[in-house]
């Protein structure tokens, strides 16, 4: 499948600002996110991958610089419109225990129905595909609550797939997940960029699934909070950045080391 | 759940709808017959005066007072209980009937004021302003938490204040003020009906227009932004719908506790889900039939004698509350 460029970025600097105080996360990402491509966002813990993701999506306004969508600029996209272009899966506790699967994945189809939010044989349609694609439709009555954390990561990734966005980001969609559920889930994204040519973002902790399924890895470095700088994010593929020894700068430590020939971190002898 | 269940439950709930009603006109102090309640209603009626006074007057009204003012309250309840993500919100955590309450005082107390109107002004000034307050800082504050905690202390602030008026009252008037804060269904004449009726059928109506984004807002303010849920503006309809109902139903009764609170747990476990498609209108109708009981349940058998509201309706809500606590881990809308 053709790649094209579903998300970029001009100069942007990420970080929180409110009254009297500012922290950059990032002061310069200049990114590229391909459509039909896995990308895994990789990063220590506060280095930001959560604020990257939420400014890319609109969630979180960027402090300065550029976001274009689908080639048009992020600020540009009027209230509800970017619903149909980013869907996101969130680490947000949410109050959906109460409701069905079948329901909760009829949430993503919010954008595409009227005002009283009436489902359609087409948007029935959509939730049904969406939960056949993940493998939950057999859960469709069940409620939320019922499934295990596996089942209901794949849930809402139905409901992301049910409001049909051409971009997806995953904030840590394999966290608390088992071995067999996170790569079941990677299995799942990478199917759905190959064959449905959508780009997927997501952010993990898992090296190992994410050199072995992931398209692109992209590693951002922390920033120092004082003086506002931060190395550029390294971006490629696995095999590349395995080569130019990428990988290896990035997680190496005083205690753990990139094994290259293994593919997987070890600790130092 | 199937579409038979949910057949069921709107069957039951209209039938008990209709049952608690005329329940309401028939029983009373004075026992007058299902037969005479509807000619009275219905057709010319010859019997009793006093009797076609009583149904017109005074039974007519309280229950029709009680229904919509369950409706309202109940509905206030389940949209606060999404909106700030906590199922044991409800239209009083707000502040909203502490300020109709303070209203009452200053004017009962501080003015001197006693007709009924004056009481359902000052109470609609009071919630207002508090809605005002709470609208304000709905502006600044961006978490939802953070809002309810403000609702909270503008709360004590109004109790604080009313302490301060009652301290400083005649006995008469403290006792006064203490009679209306047990809240009563029976204190709106047939004339006054239309007002009430006209403002809580108004936001029962915005409620129901409020099920899209309700839904969107049990995933979260992030999840319902990334939907296209414009959250700040669903968030204002949402307080000031529930705002108007409560100052509404809370100048016109009085503040009445837990049916806001309990009726949305009971809709909730009767469902089986939190859809608002469906929950939203089994709470108005549970809400509705709920108050007609507690209504009913004020005249004691037997003796003819009267309790207050606020005597009632905590027997009915407070149990439901312990229950749905006690049960937490195996209800679903608590996972």
């Amino acid at each position: 499948m053709k790649c094209s460029v579903a998300i970029s970025t001009h100069q942007l600097c990420i970080g929180y600002t409110g009254r009297g105080f500012r922290r950059v996360v990032h002061p310069e990402l200049n990114l590229q996110l391909y459509t039909g491509e896995v990308t895994a966002l990789l990063g220590s813990n506060g280095a930001g991958k959560s604020t990257l993701l939420k400014t890319l999506c609109g969630l979180l306004p960027a402090l300065h610089g550029d976001i274009f969508i689908d080639g048009k600029p992020l600020a540009g996209y009027r209230h509800g419109e970017l619903a149909t272009h980013v869907g996101v899966v969130l680490t947000e506790r949410t109050q959906t225990g109460g409701i069905s699967v079948y329901d909760l994945v009829s949430l993503g189809r919010y954008p595409h129905t009227g005002f009283f939010g009436t489902l359609r044989e087409e948007d029935h349609a959509a939730i049904r595909n969406a939960m056949e694609t993940v493998g939950i439709a057999d859960k469709a009555q069940r409620h939320v609550s019922e499934l295990s954390d596996g089942e209901r990561q794949k849930a809402f990734i139905a409901k992301v797939l049910a409001q049909e966005c051409p971009i997806i980001l995953l904030d840590e969609p394999t966290a608390f997940l088992d071995v067999t559920s996170r790569l079941e889930t990677m299995i799942t994204l990478r199917r759905l960029a190959h064959q449905e040519g959508k780009a997927v973002l997501l952010s993990t902790h898992d090296l190992d699934t994410a050199l072995q399924l992931a398209d692109k890895l992209w590693l951002q470095p922390a920033c120092s909070a004082e003086k506002e700088t931060a190395d550029p994010m390294v971006c490629g593929t696995p095999s590349t950045l395995i080569e130019n020894g990428a990988l290896a700068r990035f997680f190496s430590t005083d205690a753990v080391i990139f094994d290259p020939v293994n593919r997987r971190l070890v600790a130092r002898k | 759940m199937t579409r038979q269940k949910l057949r069921w439950i709107y069957a039951g709930l209209s039938l008990a709808l209709v049952a608690l009603f005329f329940g309401g006109l028939v029983y009373g102090a004075v026992r007058i017959p299902l037969k005479d309640v509807l000619q009275i209603l219905f057709r010319s009626y010859e019997g009793k005066e006093a009797w076609q006074h009583i149904v017109l007057e005074s039974r007519l009204p309280q229950t029709v007072t009680a229904l919509l003012a369950g409706a309202s309250l109940a509905v206030s309840g389940l949209m606060l209980q999404t909106l700030f993500k906590n199922p044991l919100a409800g239209p009083s955590i707000l502040g909203i009937s502490d300020g109709a309450n303070l209203g009452v005082a200053i004017a009962m107390i501080y003015l001197g004021a006693a007709s009924y109107l004056t009481t359902i002004v000052a109470a609609l000034i009071g919630a207002f302003v508090v809605l005002l307050i709470i609208l304000g800082f709905s502006r600044k504050v961006s978490s939802n938490v953070m809002l309810l905690i403000i609702g909270i202390m503008v709360g004590y602030l109004a109790s604080s204040v009313i302490s301060i008026l009652n301290y400083h009252a005649s006995a008469d008037k403290v006792h006064q003020y203490v009679m209306w804060g047990m809240g009563d269904f029976s204190g709106v004449s047939l004339s006054k009906l239309p007002w009430l009726s006209g403002f809580s059928l108004a936001g029962i109506f915005c409620s129901l227009l409020l099920i899209k984004p309700l839904n969107a807002l049990l995933l979260g303010e992030s999840y319902a932004t990334n939907l296209g849920v414009n959250v700040r503006r669903a968030r204002l309809l949402i307080l000031i719908c529930t705002g108007v109902l409560t100052a509404v139903v809370t100048a016109f009764c009085g503040p009445i506790s837990f049916i806001g609170l309990a009726v949305p747990h009971v809709a909730r476990l009767l469902l089986g889900s939190s859809n608002h498609k469906h929950l939203l209108p089994v709470t108005l109708l549970a809400g509705a039939c709920i108050a007609m009981l507690c209504s009913i349940l004020t005249v004691l058998p037997g003796s003819g004698t009267v309790l207050p509201l606020s005597a009632i309706t905590p027997i009915i809500g407070a149990p439901v509350i312990i229950y749905v606590i006690v049960n937490r881990k195996n209800i679903h809308y608590f996972n």
